[in-house]
């Protein structure tokens, strides 16, 4: 069996992870401060990727990134970057996908910290980056590990965003869902299962940990 | 000397009220502030801390303007550095009894000293969860005393305090009060417990 599907995935999986955390800290921390209008209608576009269909998101990122077109024919010329057909265009296509599971659970724990943690930190001198980082932060961990959780293994079972922007090309594009698909496609149902039971088995892993390290730092309200 | 003329909305039930007070308090001195519940003594707080922003007002603070509406001058909290006792005490979670206090603060033998007056020295491993109310509240108010506010403001600051706790900590305060030369405003739903340290009074009603 070729592992390389599994090691394109996890890699594909790592690099949109720590995008996402890097992008998603600071905007869900932004986002959860106050509600403009503006805020509002980029939180829903945010939310999108969780309810549309991933082959109209990966549709529309094939249009806009395509050589031929606007955005893509732009970058071809000017970068000589291409995101259609390329892993650059998977990552791009996950964080896209994958940013409600990053955004969210960090929005609204740091929504539900009391306005006063923030105020008490500032009262004592501290700027706004001292209080997220040794305040805010710390006390959202439990959400941030099930963020991160989320996402990465969100981005390890995406299917139909990675096919339209990535296709299926050997060691550049084809992720373990895409192989699975193609051997089943084929009748090999032996390595479909083999790929399977791999993605099967790191997702159930990662997230059965997420659920016992948050079952000892949150309490339940009634206990 | 700081002077206080603002103006803020509030909404209440009733509709909208206006906070409006103009006032001076010396500097030094210890104020009990009380009033009915919504009459705006927290808002008061806030206002003067920056947490909260009023419609108009001038605050100024040993000639140093924290804000002007008219001017557009309106000093951040972190420059005010009013030292705050919040009513739910906004302890840190995630740091024990001497991080609370190293956060504020890297005056060792400063720190020492408010462990002393609070009672909290066997403590300091301790995290806000593991205390009781009691203890939180007095590490609320040590929290603020490690930055040595020139302003301080207390916002039901002893009322999980009991009677022998409560009084032995006021006279604690009075004397750390008049070495650092803070002036202190308490906002209280129970006047008497303050008597003894409060020397200026101010009401503010609907």
């Amino acid at each position: 069996m070729d592992l390389n599907p599994i090691w394109l995935t996890l890699k594909l999986a790592a690099i949109t992870t720590v995008l996402l955390l890097a992008i998603g800290l600071p905007v869900a921390w932004w986002l959860s401060k106050g509600r403009s209008i503006f805020k509002v209608i980029l939180e829903a576009i945010i939310t999108m990727p969780l309810v549309l269909p991933p082959s109209v998101l990966g549709f529309y990122l094939l249009l806009a990134f395509s050589p031929q077109h606007g955005v893509g024919h732009w970058l071809q010329q000017t970068f000589n970057i291409q995101f259609v057909f390329s892993f650059q265009g998977l990552v791009l296509a996950s964080v896209i996908y994958s940013m409600p599971f990053m955004m969210g659970p960090i929005k609204s724990a740091l929504q539900q910290l009391p306005v006063s943690l923030s105020q008490a930190s500032y009262s004592l001198g501290k700027s706004k980056w001292q209080t997220f980082t040794h305040v805010l932060l710390p006390n959202i961990k439990p959400s941030l590990l099930t963020a991160i959780v989320l996402t990465f293994a969100h981005t390890l079972g995406e299917f139909g965003v990675v096919l339209m922007i990535g296709g299926n090309i050997p060691n550049v594009t084809r992720v373990a869902s895409i192989a699975v698909y193609d051997s089943v496609e084929q009748m090999d149902y032996s390595t479909a299962n083999a790929y399977s039971l791999i993605l099967f088995s790191i997702t159930f892993i990662l997230v059965i940990s997420v659920f016992v390290f948050n079952k000892y730092r949150l309490k339940s309200p009634l206990e | 000397m700081i002077k206080i003329d603002i103006e803020k909305k509030l909404k209440a039930y009733q509709g909208t009220q206006v906070l409006k007070i103009a006032t001076q308090f010396e500097t030094g001195s210890i104020t009990k502030i009380y009033g009915p519940s919504g009459a705006g003594k927290t808002t008061f707080l806030k206002i003067i801390a920056g947490f909260v922003q009023s419609e108009k007002g001038i605050i100024t603070v040993d000639g140093l303007t924290w804000l002007d509406t008219g001017s557009k001058i309106n000093l951040p909290p972190q420059k005010r550095m009013a030292g705050f006792v919040f009513q739910d005490y906004a302890l840190f979670p995630n740091m024990t009894v001497q991080q609370h206090l190293g956060y504020a603060s890297k005056d060792t033998g400063w720190i020492k000293r408010l462990l002393a007056i609070g009672k909290l020295e066997t403590l300091t491993t301790h995290k806000p969860e593991y205390l009781s109310g009691g203890q939180q509240q007095r590490l609320a108010i040590l929290r603020v005393l490690a930055i040595k506010p020139k302003l301080l403001l207390m916002d039901e600051p002893f009322s999980a305090l009991d009677p022998d706790m409560k009084a032995e900590l006021i006279g604690e305060l009075k004397q750390v009060f008049k070495e650092l030369g803070t002036t202190v405003l308490i906002v209280s739903h129970n006047p008497q417990e303050l008597d003894g340290l409060t020397t200026e009074q101010l009401l503010i009603s609907h």
